[in-house]
């Protein structure tokens, strides 16, 4: 029997083979293939170089690499965000990007060793329904008044919204991070599973307000029409916690035999096409300098958010046990 | 010439090596994810190992997750065995479909359940929540036995019950239900182990058990080796589960000879009151089934304005076909040999053997996962990330569910008939081909059917493992769930629901067949 399963076994793995020779650069993607597919077909036909692409969560490719080391098939990981980006990088996997590379991005969206790039950028925002709210919060202190007691939806598990408090953490320090979130908690917030649940909610009036990313918003407008969206974008300025940018980004395994295919796509995605795609399939911020956003958004250099370096927001455990303790993240 | 063995138990018959060389095989590869938790577990040292486990935090959702534990098990335990009477001896009406129906939801993912519940009504969640959905889910593990082990039942003892003057509630408490004890210990280990395993419910439901905190450990905290010593404490628990199934199922004792003619059995007639009994038996199913389907059914219509790809549905349901094909094979090639060594022997050795496989039941889907990564890169790297080591994968994830039903099967025969052949001069090979794997064939297909299950559905090995470029129908869902487009998710959804009515209607079929 034994002897049989290895039969199958190996007559499968020999069936597959390894195509490891091929020249195609292996994508490990925390973003979803269905929203990074079109982009890499149009990188292919501008530059012959073939992409293999695995998605999967950001943080369990980030341990798929961790547990991988020097092994890794992969030769580029595309991240949600810059949590799992500083996991590898910290592990000594990733290479150093070459300056040309790095500069064409402002330094807040980028590690400061330069093993990774962020390719764009989302900003947190209150959204608000205007039929409920006259004048919305500018500041998330704004969000303790009485008058928004069991008025505030927002997702404990969403990835965004603990970065949010990993930034609290970072910019005000725990104890004050903690008080912040029990007298948050004490307002009663209603929560959901995740950011287009508060979204609809909002816009239906259960909740007047909400906490979320930027582009949930144009995604609803471009689903439905401007005229059926009654919520709207509140962009906290003045370098309030609540109005913190993280990005998603990319960087290139040091075991990586096709570095210069992957610098390529890492150029690519940074250049006009790249961006483009980003800013008008997302909504999100292109971070490259020089790239516009959509016209809908107000300019990234008009938005004014919190100065934090995105690599300090790596403590996201500790931020999960602070939520866990102040009963917002688990029951 | 075979020597003649007349002695009355098989007890102390040495297994032969046929048997006990691929067991040993599939005991070892069940072991596989112990190697590299041991590895990360002592990366910083035993003593920061100690601490964690010693900690006041670790007991604290230990305490959770036995909770939940003991509450899901107890549920399904209930539910299981009572639809099962219900269903298959009584005249409740709608018995023949109800009995196909109550299988089905094995094929529901928990994340897809669990998400139904929360976009039906945000505030379901926590404990409870985590228990409706893995309840709801799971129950089927102790049902599916359960009847199976009801059609077995020899009607006479029943008969001599009654004659003795006993009533007919009286005869089914203290006649019949003992001798479903042993199907039922089976069902709730494996309801149990699902339930410390399972991280879609809790994660959904955001109930802070084990799974979740080993989740936080590599999403949140980068950091294998916490994430490794907290599942070393499940892999404990896992044992002590497995250490107290085996108290309450004892040794097997029902065996019937003549297992190919048993009488059929009467159904008690309710009267009126049989359509009284159809309400909870309906009410799982509307619950279990027609709910979470129904929901699918809902995001598909939204999704229909979405075109539906029907190509890549064509091409993910042919992945997921191939993989949990293969996965099943290689699964019950281990599971076999196995199976059939601990129904037939019960030395120390083969005792061991059997309980190791469930030892990677009870770990979360990411960790086995993780180990199979490690362990592909350390000694396989040119399987790494292909077809059969995914195949590998389900089988260390799924092999308790193809050797516990081969054993059941096998145990219901009488070791005489194989004693009797051996007697009438036919060799070792013979018996066991000749006698013995007809014998658990029924179990076999069971088995099988439960593995395909458990493979279509799998997601954190799949995610990993995969060969690159091929998409399952679960990946698919998860792909669109995990973005929240849930419309585009429904055609995969319920694809899969589709797809996994043929290994559940082979389940109920084999196990009418091992009753009738």
């Amino acid at each position: 029997m034994s002897l049989l399963l290895a039969t199958v076994l190996l007559a499968g793995a020999a069936a597959c083979g390894g195509d490891s020779d091929s020249g195609a650069i292996t994508l490990y993607s925390g973003r979803n293939l269905s929203l990074v597919g079109p982009l890499i077909e149009q990188f292919t036909e501008d530059t012959g170089i073939e992409v293999e692409v695995r998605d999967g969560g950001s943080a369990e490719l980030a341990a798929q690499i961790l547990t991988e080391g020097d092994a890794s098939p992969a030769d580029v990981f595309l991240s949600q965000d810059a949590g799992a980006l500083g996991a590898v990088s910290k592990a000594g996997l990733f290479s150093v990007l070459p300056d040309d590379v790095l500069e064409q991005v402002d330094p807040a969206f980028r590690a400061a060793d330069g093993t990774w790039v962020g390719i764009s950028g989302r900003a947190r925002t209150i959204l608000y329904n205007p039929e409920l709210v006259e004048s919305p919060p500018e500041a998330i202190d704004d969000l303790l008044d009485p008058a928004y007691n069991a008025r505030i939806g927002f997702a404990p598990a969403n990835a965004s919204f603990q970065a949010f408090v990993t930034g609290l953490r970072v910019i005000r320090g725990d104890d004050a991070a903690r008080e912040w979130l029990e007298a948050f908690a004490a307002q009663d917030p209603v929560a959901y599973e995740n950011n287009i649940a508060v979204r609809d909610a909002v816009d239906a009036g259960e909740v007047s307000v909400g906490l979320v990313n930027h582009y949930y918003l144009y995604e609803l407008i471009e689903e439905v029409g401007a005229d059926s969206v009654v919520a709207r974008n509140q962009f906290i300025g003045g370098g309030d916690p609540g109005g913190l940018i993280n990005v998603a980004g990319v960087g290139i395994l040091e075991s990586t035999e096709l570095a210069d295919e992957s610098l390529e796509f890492v150029e690519y995605l940074l250049g006009p096409d790249g961006q483009a795609y980003f800013a008008s399939e997302t909504f999100e911020y292109p971070v490259a300098i020089g790239a516009e956003a959509d016209a809908a958004l107000p300019a990234l250099d008009t938005l004014d958010p919190p100065r934090v370096d995105l690599s300090d927001l790596d403590s996201l455990e500790q931020t999960q046990e602070l939520l866990a303790d102040t009963g917002l993240l688990t029951k | 010439m075979i020597p003649l063995r007349l002695g009355p138990s098989s007890g102390g018959r040495r297994a032969p090596i046929s048997l006990l060389a691929p067991a040993t095989a599939a005991a070892l590869i069940a072991l596989l994810p112990l190697w590299y938790l041991v590895d990360r577990a002592l990366a910083e040292g035993l003593d920061a190992l100690l601490a964690e486990v010693a900690s006041a935090q670790t007991a604290a959702l230990l305490a959770r997750s036995l909770g939940l534990v003991a509450m899901v098990t107890a549920l399904c335990l209930v539910i299981g065995i009572t639809c099962a009477l219900l269903v298959v001896r009584t005249d409740v009406p709608g018995a023949k479909a109800m009995e196909v129906l109550l299988a089905v939801p094995l094929a529901v993912p928990s994340f897809v359940a669990a998400f139904a519940w929360v976009s039906w009504r945000p505030s379901i969640s926590g404990f409870w929540g985590a228990t409706l959905v893995l309840t709801l889910v799971s129950y089927p593990f102790v049902y599916l036995p359960v009847s199976a082990a009801l059609r077995r039942l020899d009607p006479a003892q029943e008969e001599v019950s009654r004659s003795l003057g006993r009533g007919m509630l009286a005869t089914v408490l203290s006649v019949t239900l003992p001798q479903v004890r042993t199907a039922a210990a089976a069902g709730g280990l494996l309801v149990a182990l699902y339930t410390l395993s399972d991280f879609g419910a809790v994660g959904t439901m955001r109930y802070e058990a084990f799974t979740w905190v080993i989740y936080g450990a590599f999403r949140a905290g980068f950091d294998p080796s916490r994430a490794a010593v907290l599942a070393c404490v499940l892999v404990v628990v896992a044992l002590v589960l497995v250490w107290a199934e085996a108290v309450v199922r004892g040794r097997p004792n029902h065996a019937r000879v003549g297992a190919g003619t048993p009488r059929p059995q009467a159904r008690i007639e309710l009267g009126r009151l049989r359509w009284v009994a159809a309400l909870p038996v309906l009410a799982v199913l509307g619950l279990a089934v027609v709910f979470p389907a129904a929901s699918v059914v809902v995001w598909f219509n939204r999704g229909l304005s979405a075109g539906i790809d029907w190509s890549g549905l064509a091409e993910a349901l042919g992945s997921t076909v191939l993989v949990a094909g293969l996965g099943a094979l290689a699964t019950m090639l281990l599971a076999v040999p196995l199976g059939i060594l601990s129904a037939r022997h019960h030395g120390r050795g083969s005792r061991i053997l059997e309980r190791s496989v469930y030892v990677a039941h009870g770990l979360p889907g990411i960790v086995v996962a993780l180990s199979l990564v490690f362990v592909g890169v350390t000694v396989a790297r040119p399987l790494y990330q292909t077809t059969p080591m995914l195949a590998l994968a389900y089988a260390v994830l799924f092999l308790p569910l193809g050797v516990g039903s081969v054993r059941a099967s096998v145990e219901q025969s009488p070791v005489a008939l194989e004693e009797m052949a051996h007697s009438l001069g036919k060799g070792r090979a013979g018996v066991l081909f000749g006698v013995t794997l007809p014998l658990a064939a029924p179990g076999i297909a069971a088995g099988t059917a439960l593995v395909l299950l458990a493979a279509m559905k799998e997601l954190p090995a799949t995610l990993l493992l995969h060969p690159t470029g091929m998409e399952t129908l679960a990946m698919s869902v998860w792909s669109d769930t995990a973005v929240s487009r849930y419309a585009s998710a429904a055609p995969a959804a319920l694809a899969l629901i589709l797809l996994s009515t043929v290994p559940t209607w082979m389940l109920t079929r084999s196990s009418r067949r091992v009753g009738a």
